[in-house]
């Protein structure tokens, strides 16, 4: 294929998608297929056939629209007319009345405005509207169209330029200037080079990435195309969590097509450049999105890391210069390019730009997955997005993070989102996960709940981690059973900034940030915990087989 | 079948991941004597594969029982309270979470999140997922499931 023929496929396809009048989204992503959304899109197909509006209607499965809690979600366009937890039985009455008579169900629509209003959707900008297992869609809604603009006028240098004047940071987490990253790697002596899509996705809570990768797999491809043309690699590898079988298969799918397109390939696009992608498969390794870990996964190792330096972009997988990028960072690529690093810059923060991808879970009304541009505030979310608390319960804290986050109470909501911001509260960006809690949550069970989970996921290489987290482990155990002694206090918070301090990679110097910002916000409920031996939420002090 | 997924990766150590995932997918678990193959027709020392095999908890050593239950325990699950219906599948069924009852017929598993936490608890019942769980529906379908009767689902 040439650059020519992209542009005719596009055409075409919006050619064909004016032709039809409405157009009618399932969202098919892994939330609302478990609520049977595939039934759904069965009953829609025969809906359209038995009203004789084939013709007129397309139906489509498409990925996340971010309303999960009250799936299966069917969009109908035009006008974005949003159906909620729809049934098989209920199809039929949608079709007759929305499409063939043109009277939408307003009982049945989602009217919650708020939730959309405050998001602004980039990365997630094709999520519910294209079919993600067919390539057209997606350059039908301009896609691979940046790669085309790379490739025709673009020097590497340039693309380099465009992202580090993006003031693009790393959705893995730690925040690291992509540009600055990209230049490094472009810059590295070796050959050859790699590409690495971190979607290993571990953190508990968190399914931005998996939902980003079902929706919209050709962002990603894209994203990685545009790197590697800008560093120089001709191979990538996708690492995805093998419980994720529905963004595998869409992985595979994608990758499928954009081959037979040559849009990857030995000639991409006809052109010299080269690059291949191949996806490889976590097996439950929490510690395998740690950036020397996941490169020791792929090479068939254990998932453990190694001290750094020297660093991937020097030294990577098969000791060479190796790029590894969270997808969501990845899947802005393709605006930057387009629309310029300038145009990027201007949103979110100065200092923070863009927007960042949240799965939005816990006691919450309006679960879901979210996009929100940085800077905006944490009440923002919790409350005008996420709909305040569920049940009108009373709001106790929220944690950002995912499992080595931050608890952070009612006063610090003002926080604006942003990975420093979030860091000087104590909590960190993680890979995007906000859970709110209620006040039937106690919060020494939740710093317990978060060191058992890291005390199962340290890989056991340093002492700090793998001992440490133990100790802290069983002090909480001497708590929540009543044996505890005010002494603990002190010893959780030195022992948690040592494990911080001393630790070998990411995950033991933000394990201890729930036990450190529990104690820090919420320090009472453990005195109470340990003096008074009750638990206000009523979770802890149950004996055995107590429910 | 497995062979012919080590001669694909052309029988190098990188692939021994992807390898250990197709034996698994073909025999539903990862046992000695498997391992023992792959090690030799991959030319690498046991403790290595065993290594990886047990570092990874993808991967099932033991034979699993005919019924597999798993619950989330991701975050927004266990907000949610999948920590009670946890306890009471192991007080009605007589087993604790990890363990496969003596006849074989049905194994309680852990997993950290499957991301499906919109609809948190959930519990994976053979396959399938069961979304905002209790556990009386619980219980219920794992009992169904035990008594060999179809399931009608969604």
């Amino acid at each position: 294929m040439k650059l020519a023929d992209l542009q005719m496929i596009a055409e075409h396809e919006v050619d064909f998608q004016r032709a039809c009048k409405h157009r009618i989204n399932v969202c098919c992503s892994s939330g609302c297929v478990h609520f049977g959304a595939f039934k759904v899109l069965k009953a829609f197909e025969d809906a359209i056939k038995e009203f004789g509006v084939e013709k007129e209607c397309k139906v489509a499965k498409t990925g996340c629209v971010g309303t999960c809690s009250v799936g299966p979600a069917v969009v109908i366009e035009p006008g974005d007319y949003l159906y909620q937890s729809v049934t098989p039985e209920k199809v039929r009455e949608i079709v007759r009345d929305h499409i063939v008579l043109g009277l939408p169900m307003k009982e049945m629509l989602y009217r919650n405005e708020a939730f959309f209003k405050k998001q602004r959707r980039l990365v997630l900008r094709n999520a519910g509207k294209i079919d993600p297992s067919r390539i057209q869609d997606y350059i039908a809604m301009g896609g691979y169209s940046a790669l085309v603009k790379c490739l025709a006028t673009m020097t590497s240098q340039g693309v380099i330029y465009e992202v580090v004047s993006s003031g693009l940071r790393g959705r893995g987490g730690a925040g690291f200037p992509t540009g600055q990253k990209w230049s490094l790697v472009a810059r590295a002596h070796g050959f050859p080079k790699y590409i690495v899509a971190n979607l290993d996705e571990g953190d508990p809570g968190v399914f931005a990435n998996r939902a980003l990768a079902e929706a919209d797999p050709h962002a990603i491809l894209e994203g990685m195309l545009i790197a590697a043309y800008a560093i120089g690699a001709e191979k990538g590898y996708i690492y995805i969590r093998a419980e994720y079988p529905l963004a595998i298969q869409t992985l595979q799918k994608a990758i499928a097509q954009a081959r037979s397109m040559s849009l990857l390939g030995e000639s991409v696009l006809e052109t010299s450049f080269k690059f291949n992608v191949e996806l490889r498969f976590g097996a439950g390794a929490f510690v395998a999105g740690e950036e020397t870990a996941i490169l020791a996964s792929i090479e068939g190792r254990r998932a453990m890391p190694r001290p750094r330096p020297p660093y991937p972009a020097n030294s990577g997988l098969w000791g060479k210069p190796t790029l590894i990028q969270n997808v969501e960072t990845l899947a802005n690529i393709p605006l930057i390019v387009l629309n310029g690093g300038a145009w990027f810059s201007k949103i979110g923060t100065p200092k923070c730009t863009g927007t960042k991808c949240f799965s939005l879970t816990g006691k919450t009304n309006n679960p879901g997955l979210i996009e929100v541009p940085m800077g905006i505030t944490l009440r923002e979310v919790v409350f005008a997005i996420g709909g305040g608390v569920q049940d009108g319960r009373k709001f106790k804290a929220v944690l950002v993070g995912g499992p080595s986050g931050g608890c952070l109470p009612e006063t610090l909501l003002e926080q604006p989102i942003d990975y420093d911001s979030l860091t000087n509260v104590g909590a960190i960006m993680g890979s995007g996960g906000i859970v709110v809690l209620d006040d039937q949550s106690c919060m020494v069970d939740t710093a317990k709940f978060f060191t058992e989970f890291c005390v199962d996921e340290s890989c056991g290489k340093c002492t700090p981690c793998r001992a440490g987290l133990a100790r802290i482990k069983e002090i909480f155990e001497r708590i929540t059973q009543g044996n505890g002694k005010l002494e603990d206090i002190t010893t959780l918070e030195k022992s948690g900034v040592y494990i911080k301090e001393a630790s070998l990679c990411g995950l033991g110097q933000t394990a201890p940030n729930p036990v450190i910002t529990t104690l820090r916000y919420f320090r009472d409920e453990y005195i109470q915990h340990i003096v008074e031996k009750t638990c206000r939420a009523g979770k802890c002090f149950k004996k055995e087989g107590e429910v | 079948m497995l062979e012919k997924a080590m001669k694909e990766h052309d029988y190098q150590e990188s692939a021994l991941l992807e390898i250990l995932h197709k034996a698994q997918g073909i025999y539903g678990y990862l046992d000695r004597d498997l391992l023992m193959d792959i090690f030799q027709s991959l030319n690498l020392p046991p403790s290595h594969v065993f290594g990886v095999a047990t570092f990874y908890s993808f991967f099932n050593l033991e034979k699993p029982g005919e019924h597999i239950v798993t619950g989330c325990l991701g975050t927004a699950c266990y907000v949610k309270g999948v920590e009670e219906i946890m306890q009471a599948i192991e007080r009605e069924f007589n087993l604790k979470r990890g363990e496969t009852t003596a006849d074989g017929k049905l194994s309680l598993f852990v997993t950290r999140c499957i991301g499906a936490c919109a609809m948190a608890p959930s519990i994976i019942i053979d396959g399938e997922v069961i979304g905002k769980a209790t556990k009386e529906v619980v219980i219920e379908r794992i009992r169904l499931s035990l008594g060999g009767a179809k399931v009608e689902t969604r």
